[in-house]
């Protein structure tokens, strides 16, 4: 019984950011900081101001937009990449296998952080800086990623497999209508972490996409924010701040099983 | 073999072939964005850049200028000590709370473990903004809560402006950013255990504290292992989370990583070249960080 009140202390504290955020949505400047969470003797001064002015003041739509379908495709795309290499690496034996393999495993240690600076080079000479294809194409490729499904792949019975092609399936269509069902919590638990990863990334998309209508909602953001000491509309900021935390939260709730499941397994096994 | 119709030839095309075509999209971006830059990006540190067109080759000269300029050191500084809150914070916190977690009935774990793992969902640059909002002097929740214990202290703090809690202040938005995530893994493992080796113990006459050292802790040793390299390796390339919240690098310099350094000199000043030197003495920071962690773990044993 203590316990269960511990928790759910703990879990409260836990929330109470979520909380604060929801509530100064709603808040008038003034009353932002003036009451801790609602102004429970004035209620009738909550107002929807901040985000009518969110959405006259800032291209938030645009930020929106971009985010979704950056991260949506991006999502996509390293699942389809991921999960038909990992499917032949766990099912095929071919040339070069090894290799691909080692190398693959090698870097996927590796910090990130080193490719910066080449990478944008790169995206220089390629002529993609300022464009989607400098973040859609470079993260198509996820060796975690492959790692996993192949780990996953693995125990797509090897029967089911032979019998489909007996009768006549397609090495693609094998893939698609067997493997894939077969590895569905992991498809799951990837897609989830892949579009939170996409959704929530600021350093590459910032270095990468000059214009200001190709801006993510973590870039559009941060220039909301005002220096230290400059008066912030908090409102409208939290206004922000919510609206872009939603999607993430919404796909969150919905996957939650799989995601945590699927999470929970790799640890123990992996 | 036999021929066969042109149908049949193709069939088995595909049936030899679809392999490679299944690697294709993987291996293909893998070479060309990953592994070439990598190497580029070798070549890259040996020059001294203005901008992505003009660069000039000096050879090693990079790294001894990084290696005798203080704000490198100072960033270093600032990673490690971040690192090591976070750690020493993040590990035991998670698995406090996972242990209270591996107790209970069923109804309650699910809302509650959505209750701690949410945080995760956001994503370093949406905390940074919402911690900088909490973390206001005087009137943000924080301060107000500890102003509740220590008055005239509590409220004074100033997080975002102060150099002695510059640090703290990201330490504490990565906690509740990470906690859940931590927890998850922990739970997970702490499931794996087998109650039978707890109830040997306690016949065997094992108090709570013998139990956990004994049972628990060896029983969760990889996960643990696991975790404290992951979080290390996040935590040395912080970046997003403190130059967000400061806008910047913070008061004196106090919220610059290492990962901020690198950004500051490759995409600030533009000596991309420069930076790709940062990257790499970076990159053999938390190579020898890591290596030490997995031989202190024992690791290297297990394989």
């Amino acid at each position: 019984m203590l316990l269960h009140a511990l928790l759910i202390m703990l879990a409260l504290g836990a929330l109470t950011p979520f909380l604060w955020l929801i509530c100064a949505c709603f808040k008038e400047q003034q009353d932002i900081f003036a009451s801790a969470f609602l102004p429970w003797g004035q209620l009738g001064d909550l107002t929807l101001d901040n985000f009518r002015v969110l959405f006259d003041r800032e291209p938030i739509g645009r930020w929106l937009f971009n985010s979704l379908f950056l991260s949506s495709t991006l999502t996509v795309l390293v699942v389809t990449t991921s999960s038909l290499a990992g499917f032949a690496l766990a099912k095929y034996r071919f040339a070069g296998k090894r290799v691909l393999m080692g190398m693959m495993l090698a870097t996927m240690v590796m910090p990130g952080v080193v490719l910066i600076p080449s990478s944008w080079l790169l995206m220089y000479k390629l002529g993609w800086l300022n464009s989607y294809a400098a973040i859609l194409v470079p993260g198509a490729a996820s060796s975690f990623g492959t790692f996993l499904f192949m780990q996953a792949m693995k125990s797509v019975p090897d029967e089911l497999l032979q019998a489909a092609r007996v009768d006549g399936c397609s090495e693609l269509r094998l893939w698609w209508e067997v493997a894939l069902p077969i590895v569905r919590p992991m498809i799951a638990a990837f897609t989830l972490l892949t579009f939170i990863g996409a959704w929530n990334s600021y350093l590459w998309p910032s270095i990468v996409l000059q214009d200001e209508s190709k801006h993510t909602l973590p870039i559009g953001l941060a220039t909301m924010v005002g220096l230290p000491g400059v008066n912030t509309q908090y409102g409208v900021l939290m206004a922000g701040t919510f609206l872009a935390v939603l999607p993430v939260m919404v796909l969150f709730f919905v996957l939650q099983r799989d995601f945590i499941s699927g999470l929970a397994s790799g640890a123990v096994k992996g | 073999m036999t021929r066969g119709t042109p149908r049949q030839r193709l069939w088995s095309l595909q049936h030899r072939y679809s392999a490679y075509l299944f690697v294709l999209p993987f291996a293909a971006v893998f070479c060309a964005f990953f592994l070439y830059p990598l190497a580029q990006s070798v070549v890259l540190s040996l020059f001294r850049s203005v901008g992505p067109r003009q660069s000039r080759f000096v050879g090693l000269d990079n790294y001894g200028f990084l290696l005798r300029d203080p704000l490198f050191w100072l960033s270093v500084a600032n990673t490690v000590l971040f690192t090591v809150l976070f750690l020493i914070l993040q590990v035991p916190l998670s698995l406090g709370l996972a242990m209270l977690l591996n107790s209970e009935r069923i109804w309650f774990r699910d809302v509650l473990r959505f209750a701690f793992f949410a945080s995760y969902m956001v994503g370093n640059v949406f905390v940074a903004v919402i911690f900088m909002v909490l973390l206001a002097q005087r009137t943000g929740l924080v301060n107000r809560a500890i102003a509740g214990v220590l008055p005239s202290v509590g409220s004074e703090i100033n997080w975002r402006g102060d150099a002695r809690f510059a640090m703290p202040a990201v330490v504490l938005a990565a906690l509740w950013l990470s906690m859940g995530q931590a927890m998850i893994y922990f739970l997970a493992a702490l499931q794996a255990v087998d109650r039978d080796l707890y109830e040997a113990a306690a016949v065997d006459g094992a108090g709570r504290w013998a139990r956990f050292r004994h049972v628990t802790l060896p029983g969760i040793r990889p996960v643990l292992l696991y975790l404290v390299l992951v979080g290390t390796i996040y935590a040395l390339q912080l970046f997003e989370l403190p130059y967000v919240f400061f806008q910047g690098f913070g008061p004196r310099f106090a919220g610059m990583t290492v990962v901020g350094y690198l950004f500051m000199n490759g995409f600030l000043a533009g000596d991309i070249g420069y930076a790709a030197a940062a990257g790499w003495v970076l990159f053999v920071l938390i190579s020898i960080v890591a290596f030490v962690q997995l031989k202190a773990g024992g690791a290297t044993r297990e394989f």
